[in-house]
């Protein structure tokens, strides 16, 4: 099969990468990379806006709750068993789904140890604080090309909360404005431009190998339990297989 | 059990939210900073990225049918062949859009 062996990337990307550092430019530089996200990310924000004007929040708590939970998918879920006023039961179930629906963010939070666990701690903390899928899969395919600004992983997240915060507030206002993104294939958006990236992070057969593992795992996951476990339980099965394949 | 009569604002659900949002975000590295790195483990973390995506990506395109898969490979294939993602984004949407104006 094809074996990058030519390449030292490959199996020591840990050791080669440069140590990590900040820059102003990587700000932009990394807002610039998540741009192709934008869209979708106006159109996903104005559509939770319209539900939670529905479930009676305030649009005060809406803008509060994007600017501080910053997690679509898990706001989505979560508004489903949102009360008013809320018991301390809905209080905690709003937590554990909040939590689930998350789950992949322990992944990719372990994904960056090997980088980001090099900078000082509180530095490390607080940009895993902004973590969120575009950000991490634009930093993590930027390091996978052997690169070591942290700005890129802090600009491109910071650049999508600025949209999130902000767009939520005329998909509030007009309610019912965008009536069917699936038209669009805006609720496509993520899986569409995660397998762009995914392109760009091929690097050979070995780690190919648990990739597919993770995805028939996945896709029998998604089939057998409800909810989002299948992310976690695909991407943990894959990537175990993955490190017990050996380089050749 | 007894009753429970407290009830809470809309700020402490959305707190809630944020604190298990925040433990998801800063848990997965803590615990990686007290695994030895091995071999293994090094090749585990490797993998993972990829991993993750595949296991969103695959799921999701089943989900959305066979326009999801139209859509999906009409991005891959622009992104091998011309290297520019803001291009194969726009086209995985068109190809979406299009497969469903068509009843695919």
């Amino acid at each position: 099969m094809l074996c990058d062996t030519g390449k030292s990337m490959t199996t020591q990307p840990h050791t080669s990468a440069p140590a990590p550092y900040w820059t102003w430019g990587g700000l932009s530089e990394g807002a610039w990379r998540s741009a192709p996200l934008i869209p979708g990310t106006i159109v996903f924000s104005m559509v939770f806006g319209t539900i939670a004007a529905q479930k009676g929040l305030t649009l005060t708590d809406t803008v509060l709750m994007n600017a501080i939970v910053f997690a679509g998918s898990a706001q989505l879920v979560a508004i489903e068993v949102w009360k008013n006023p809320l018991t301390l039961g809905a209080v905690l179930s709003l937590a554990t789904i909040t939590a689930i629906v998350n789950a992949r963010f322990i992944l990719m939070g372990a994904s960056l140890r090997p980088w980001l666990g090099q900078l000082p701690t509180w530095q490390a903390y607080l940009a895993l604080l902004q973590n969120v899928d575009a950000n991490w899969i634009v930093a993590s395919r930027y390091r996978g090309e052997g690169g070591g600004d942290v700005s890129i992983y802090l600009g491109s997240g910071l650049a999508l909360w600025v949209i999130w915060v902000t767009s939520v507030i005329p998909g509030y206002l007009l309610g019912a404005f965008i009536k069917d993104p699936a038209r669009f294939g805006f609720d496509m958006m993520l899986p569409i431009f995660f397998s762009a990236m995914l392109v760009q992070m091929w690097r050979g057969s070995r780690r190919a190998i648990g990739w597919g593992i993770a995805g028939v795992v996945a896709l029998a996951a998604s089939y057998l339990i409800a909810g989002y476990w299948f992310v976690v339980i695909g991407a943990v099965v894959g990537s175990i297989v993955g490190g017990f394949i050996d380089d050749e | 059990m007894m009753s429970d009569p407290a009830v809470y604002g809309p700020i402490a659900g959305i707190l809630a939210m944020a604190l298990a949002t925040y433990f998801t975000r800063v848990i997965g590295f803590w615990l990686m900073g007290h695994v030895p790195v091995t071999v293994r483990v090094r090749r585990m973390l490797e993998t993972l990225p990829g991993a993750i995506v595949v296991a969103i990506v695959v799921p999701l395109t089943a989900k959305a049918g066979a326009a999801g898969v139209i859509a999906v490979g009409v991005t891959v294939v622009a992104m091998v062949l011309r290297r520019n993602e803001f291009l194969a984004v726009a086209l995985g949407l068109t190809a979406i859009s299009l497969a469903r104006a068509y009843g695919i």
